[in-house]
């Protein structure tokens, strides 16, 4: 998919009637496309290349990049940050807000900044708890949760004032989006959860990884049942294990993952795990993109973000839309001109 | 103290009709707690509802209480002071990501709204931040004031 607007790296889309932000996940989405997008580990460092070099991988392939904000509470350089470098070369960054760090004066502060910086998606999150991470000795501050931040997020947009009700003169233009996680208890109010992101001002969902497509399938609907279907842009998450090990203890150790037995038997079963692994996620994803109310996929690969290429193209959902990445239309001109 | 907070979610359609009658004598009562001064009131009001529904919920005095919204399951006692909704962390157990031992604040507060009749409609009601200023301060004449005093302009600047 090409827009004729297409802007120059760095430089917002205009934003269409209807839309509320000039990016361009809002515009796939709200074309009708299925999207995709995917999930980048800020580094441990100050180098700006370390970023881009982290984006290039997924060039060609994926719509938005989300930048985590210390996932796992663990410490690495801001969402903030590497969504403004992201936005300089023309990437369509999701900025990750969690509730954990920062108070209701931090995060107003970084939604009007990120907004400055060309950012037009944000993720409000509630945020894992310290004792999961590097610096369990650190506050926990959760001034907020991710409902009233979403709340806090349209005001500042729609309403053009802060919290304290202080108008401010130039709204953020900014997608808003949350999270579910259809996969842990209560297993039967996930949907009715969903509905209230949904009032308080969500407009795209991203969920935790889904590996039990019953569950999944259970989820929607009750979405349906809750006559939320179509009310926000639902994309699904999934990722590959590289081995049986490391989905053994990811189960055990990272929050909110549950991980059917069938999948870590079949990883223990297979010959070279890895590719296993890129299989399933294959697999998972061709199933779940028949599931009514499903717009799209985020694919979150921790430490093998190399692999999201490969299983997007072998997954075929792009049909033969190739994202926007920088030089794309260079490339294709050259060709033409060739 | 846990065991009582669960027998509480246990026994929240009735903790909950209680509490309404309690709440309507209270608003009766109104021109007396003015006669005394709210002011005056504060503290011993303040000590007794933080001794009796630290008993039952294991009340943290938020000062801006929504217990007949979370089916009388104290949200300030998630570790993440959730007040609209579980996080993506609860265990299949159904237990806390940061307390293990510790069952789900709003796995807790979903099972005591279905108790309660019309509890899984106030649970859907999109609870605004919490008021810090209010910390500690009596949530009872904080719902009297608002039910009796004449409309004032929005309390929180």
């Amino acid at each position: 998919m090409m827009f004729e607007d297409e802007p120059v790296p760095g430089y917002p889309l205009p934003i269409l009637p209807g839309h509320v932000s000039p990016g361009r996940l809002e515009r796939v989405l709200r074309a009708g496309a299925f999207a995709v997008t995917t999930e980048l580990a800020p580094p441990d460092s100050a180098d700006p290349e370390d970023v881009y070099k982290r984006a290039r991988v997924f060039d060609g392939y994926v719509d938005a990049i989300n930048a985590t904000d210390g996932s796992g509470a663990n410490c690495h350089m801001s969402s903030l940050a590497v969504c403004a470098l992201l936005t300089r070369v023309g990437y369509a960054p999701v900025m990750q807000i969690s509730c954990r760090d920062k108070n209701r004066i931090a995060i107003q502060g970084d939604i009007l900044g990120g907004a400055a910086m060309g950012v037009c998606n944000m993720l409000c999150l509630t945020g894992d708890g310290v004792q999961a991470g590097d610096h369990p000795q650190a506050k926990p501050v959760f001034d907020l949760d991710s409902l009233s931040l979403l709340e806090i997020g349209r005001t500042l947009r729609d309403e053009r004032r802060f919290q304290s009700g202080r108008k401010i003169t130039h709204a953020p233009r900014v997608f808003f989006g949350a999270a579910e996680n259809p996969m842990v208890p209560p297993l039967e109010h996930r949907a009715l959860r969903l509905g209230k992101k949904i009032a308080a001002g969500a407009q795209f969902i991203q969920t935790q990884y889904c590996y039990d497509l019953e569950r999944l399938r259970a989820f929607m609907r009750a979405v349906e049942d809750q006559g939320l279907l179509d009310k926000a842009f639902l994309l699904i998450g999934v990722g590959p294990f590289k081995t049986a090990k490391g989905a053994e203890f990811m189960r055990n150790n990272v929050p909110g993952l549950y991980i059917p037995d069938a999948i870590v038997k079949r990883l223990a079963g297979a010959q070279d795990q890895a590719r296993e692994g890129r299989r399933i996620c294959i697999e998972l994803i061709q199933e779940i993109r028949t599931i009514k109310g499903v717009h799209g996929v985020h694919v979150m690969a921790y430490r093998q973000e190399e692999s999201v290429a490969e299983i997007i193209r072998e997954s075929g959902v792009l049909g033969e839309r190739v994202p926007w990445h920088p030089g794309r239309d260079q490339n294709s001109a050259d060709r033409k001109a060739s | 103290m846990y065991s009582v907070r669960l027998w509480s979610v246990r026994h929240a359609q009735g903790l909950n009709r209680f509490y309404n009658g309690f709440e309507r004598v209270l608003v009766a009562l109104a021109p007396l707690w003015r006669a005394i001064g709210y002011q005056r009131l504060e503290r011993p009001v303040a000590a007794v509802e933080r001794g009796v529904k630290g008993l039952l919920f294991d009340c943290k005095m938020c000062g801006q209480c929504v217990l007949s919204s979370t089916g009388m399951s104290c949200p300030m006692n998630c570790p993440k002071n959730l007040r609209n909704g579980p996080c993506g962390g609860v265990r299949n157990n159904g237990h806390c990501e940061v307390k293990p031992e510790m069952r789900c604040v709003w796995v807790q507060a979903f099972a005591g709204a279905e108790r309660i009749r019309g509890g899984l409609d106030k649970i859907r009601v999109v609870q605004a931040p919490v008021d810090r200023r209010l910390e500690g301060r009596s949530s009872w004449l904080k719902v009297v004031r608002e039910r009796t005093d004449a409309p004032q302009p929005e309390s929180k600047p």
